[in-house]
């Protein structure tokens, strides 16, 4: 999950890293009483959970308490990138001598925390590292021996930094390691950590994510930042469905429904679980198919999960039919998931061998399932048949049904839709 | 709704024994049965969860409880 | 020569008394494994499936009167760094990890831990390591008779971010007549224990093994690592790669299938990793279903 930049600034003043002087403000009156503290020139930045804001006009400039508060009221109603601001930050404007840039992030192949510094800092980290390599200083540092902030001041070092700079930079470095790793960050960076005139230096942006997996041993930093556990901050905000998806998954803790995601496509997919997922729905995608949702189910749901899922899906304006398709089970149930999705076409009025254009799910209690969905007349097929060929049969389906009731409209007037004959 | 898949029978003669009853309250790891005053109670709401483990069956004297697959016509326990 | 596992690897299961614990220990039993013991605190002196359940680690290899090979640790997550760091600290020299939503802090010190002490960790949030026919650890393939069907001994060593799709690949290579040497289920998280690349020498080292099948997803730079290996040390087994969740380059910061599969950079596409792989040999399969054909054409075998 993703801080805002204030909230940001807070972590870092709670592990003692110094920062411009600042306010968060969400009425142009707050604004404007903070520029008066600040008494200089502020920059008011528009806090959204997203990039570019600079280019979007979500940063201005001004030079009295007046201004601040008029530009704290457009940016306020300024939206960016389909975010509108949770506030804005009215930051002091003091001269700068120099832009460093600080940062901590995970090496997934090293398997350790890592340092990141350059003495170009402002700017994406990512274009220097590709510019000119030979400004940026990188090292890992342990995650059980304590006493390493030698680590962070050979990576400060490596850049060329010394004299004064060098002591005073170190411990900023460390500390951001440290609050890195206390806090469960998957990033933490400081850009621009700004030298000011006076020879100080002061963090003057900075940005923070939190791993999903820390959250629950976190509560203490997320009740002090007031952020609720309902707030997923992931890079788009949830919709209705998914939010129901969520719900649906939360109300019984048998199995997992879980990822479900929106999609505008007429192709519901009742798919599983992590990898299956990933797998089948590339492969509609790939065969021209339209998914209407994404989702994994696993972890051996409740026939009432699979079938609240199931409802959901089907629910969905657009959605014709389903595909209820996994990777080769072993510990969910072919049998329980097959009554779930049953048991749902049937409670919407549904016939599940119209609604479920496919099922495949081969593994544990597989003779059961199958058993179930000819009784109900589903079309199903063990595990000889690929995912992709599976994928395939749903796709062509729904598209025969779209072609079929297409190709049947002009014969549809002066009929009741009820006496359409099969063509 | 009702229960569409599975449908479970209680013989006459451990209907009202609330040992029993208890006992399969315990044993059903989806709750189907319910012990309510010093009866077996089946709750229809959770019959389809039924994960046909039979340990219900086992629990019970032979031929005292069947778990009834509706979509095939067979039982467990018969 | 084997992987990991063999008919005499000895090993513990941590949270034996949970209930996936129960399972999985059944199914390792039915398969052949050999477990020791399990461990549960506050429950010493209670069995699961005959397996005795000690309150330690070092109580259970005192009584044992052995430090087993292995540990599979499904305990949650709070506890699992510790539960890690006992196995390891009493000498256990392999160590899978079945628990999911560990923090990645946590993993990376076990990580560490394990490296200083020459022990291997595999996942975590895996399903483990099946040898076909010889010995299981961990719930990979499900029940016995389950594992049976998917998976049969051959020439194809199989490694996965994804647990379930261990076993639809393993499947897939058993139908087609080919088999598995040894499949690893390495787990899903950002960082993890053991990744493509540090396993390829002990499938480089097993004369079973002819070819290798990888399952990978976005995120993560363990296929250019893998890539980079394979080009450096001339690897003389062909690689087999099937990617999925390529749907999920056009949707940059969005977390689906495992812990660790999002697209936070450039390098973690799904597109960015297939020319990697193409770059170092190795052959990218659009379905499951042309992955045996791939490998047979790189072994000189023929399809069944
Ligand atoms: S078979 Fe198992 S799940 Fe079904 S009613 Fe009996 S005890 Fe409950």
């Amino acid at each position: 999950m993703r801080f805002f930049e204030f909230e940001s600034r807070r972590i870092l003043a709670r592990e003692g890293i110094p920062l411009s002087e600042h306010g968060f403000a969400t009425t142009p009156e707050e604004a404007r009483r903070i520029a008066g503290e600040i008494a200089g020139p502020v920059v008011i930045k528009s806090q959204v959970l997203t990039g570019g804001r600079m280019k979007a006009g979500g940063v201005r400039f001004a030079d009295t308490p007046q201004e601040a508060g008029a530009h704290a009221r457009d940016i306020l109603a300024l939206e960016i990138n389909g975010h509108m601001p949770r506030g804005v930050l009215v930051d002091a404007r003091a001269a700068i001598k120099q832009e460093y840039y600080a940062g901590v992030i995970y090496d997934g192949v090293r398997k350790l925390p890592t340092f990141v510094f350059s003495d170009m800092g402002g700017i994406d980290i990512e274009e220097v590292a590709a510019a000119h390599p030979d400004h940026i200083g990188r090292g890992h540092f342990s995650t059980i021996l304590p006493h390493m902030d030698f680590r962070a001041k050979d990576v400060v070092a490596a850049v060329g930094v010394t004299g004064s700079e060098l002591n005073r930079l170190t411990p900023i470095l460390a500390r951001l390691g440290q609050l890195f790793v206390k806090y469960d960050m998957t990033l933490a960076e400081i850009n621009p950590l700004a030298q000011l005139e006076d020879g100080t230096f002061v963090a003057v942006d900075a940005h923070m994510d939190m791993e999903n997996e820390g959250r629950p041993r976190q509560h203490e930093l997320l009740a002090e930042l007031g952020v609720g556990g309902e707030e997923t901050r992931e890079a788009r905000e949830p919709t209705e469905f998914e939010i129901k998806g969520e719900e649906i998954d939360a109300a019984d803790h048998r199995g997992v429904a879980g990822n479900v995601t929106e999609f505008e496509g007429n192709l519901g997919l009742v798919i599983g679980a992590g990898g299956g997922s990933l797998t089948l729905f590339d492969a509609v995608q790939a065969l021209g198919g339209k998914p209407a949702n994404y989702c994994e189910i696993g972890g051996n749901p409740s026939v009432s999960k699979a079938c609240n899922l199931t409802k959901l899906v089907l629910s969905k304006p657009g959605v014709d039919k389903i595909a209820v398709m996994m990777s080769i089970v072993s510990n969910t149930r072919v049998d329980i998931v097959a009554r779930g999705v049953i048991k749902a076409c049937v409670e919407l009025g549904h016939d599940p061998a119209e609604k479920i254009a496919i099922f495949r799910i081969p593994g544990a209690w597989e003779d059961e399932g199958f058993k179930l969905l000819e009784r109900y007349g589903v079309e199903y097929c063990d595990r000889s048949v690929s995912m992709h060929e599976a994928a395939r049969r749903a796709v062509e389906k729904v598209a025969s049904a779209d072609g079929r009731s297409a190709a049947d409209e002009p014969r549809l007037e002066g009929r009741t839709s009820g006496e359409v004959e099969e063509v | 709704m009702a229960a569409m898949f599975i449908d479970v029978e209680v013989d006459e003669s451990i209907h009202a024994d609330a040992e029993m009853a208890k006992k399969l309250e315990q044993v059903c790891p989806v709750d189907i049965y319910a012990e309510r005053d010093g009866r077996v109670a089946i709750l229809d709401e959770n019959l389809d969860e039924c994960v046909l483990c039979e340990l219900c069956i086992n629990a019970a004297p032979t031929g005292s409880v069947r778990v009834r697959k509706l979509y095939d016509g067979t039982a467990l326990g018969d | 020569m084997s992987i990991l596992i063999d008919q005499n690897t000895t090993f513990i299961v941590q949270g034996i008394t949970g209930r996936e614990a129960v399972n999985l220990t059944r199914e390792c039993l039915d398969y052949g494994s050999r477990i020791i013991g399990g461990v549960t605190p506050g429950r010493k002196g209670r069995e699961v499936h005959g397996v005795p359940v000690y309150d330690s680690v070092a109580q259970l290899v005192e009584s044992v009167g052995m430090v087993p090979d292995g540990s599979v640790v499904t305990v949650p997550p709070t506890f699992t760094r510790d539960a890690v760091f006992e196995a390891i600290e009493a000498g256990v020299k392999l160590v899978v990890i079945v628990t999911e939503r560990i923090p990645r802090y946590d993993v990376a010190q076990m990580v560490e831990l394990a490296s200083l002490r020459g022990a291997r960790i595999i996942g975590p949030n895996c399903l483990g390591v099946i040898r076909p026919g010889v010995a299981k650890m961990g719930g990979i393939g499900g029940p016995a008779k389950d594992a049976a069907k998917a998976y049969q001994p051959g020439p194809v060593g199989v490694m996965s971010r994804s647990g379930g799709m261990t076993t639809e690949i393993s499947s897939t290579l058993t139908a087609a007549g080919l088999g598995v040497s040894t499949a690893i289920s390495i787990g899903g998280d950002a960082i993890i224990g053991s990744t493509y690349a540090e396993l390829m020498p002990l499938f480089e080292a097993d004369d079973q093994t002819e070819a290798i099948v990888i399952y990978s997803e976005p995120g993560g730079r363990m296929e250019a690592e893998l890539a980079r290996w394979v080009r450096e040390n001339k690897s003389r087994l062909p690689v087999v790669a099937f990617m999925a969740g390529r749907f999920m380059d056009e949707m940059p910061g969005m977390s689906f299938g495992h812990a660790g599969t999002i697209v936070e950079g450039k390098a973690d596409t799904a597109a960015e990793k297939i020319a990697r792989l193409h770059e170092a040999g190795i052959a990218v399969a659009e379905e499951i279903a042309e992955i045996p054909g791939l490998v047979a054409e790189r072994i000189g075998k023929v399809m069944a």
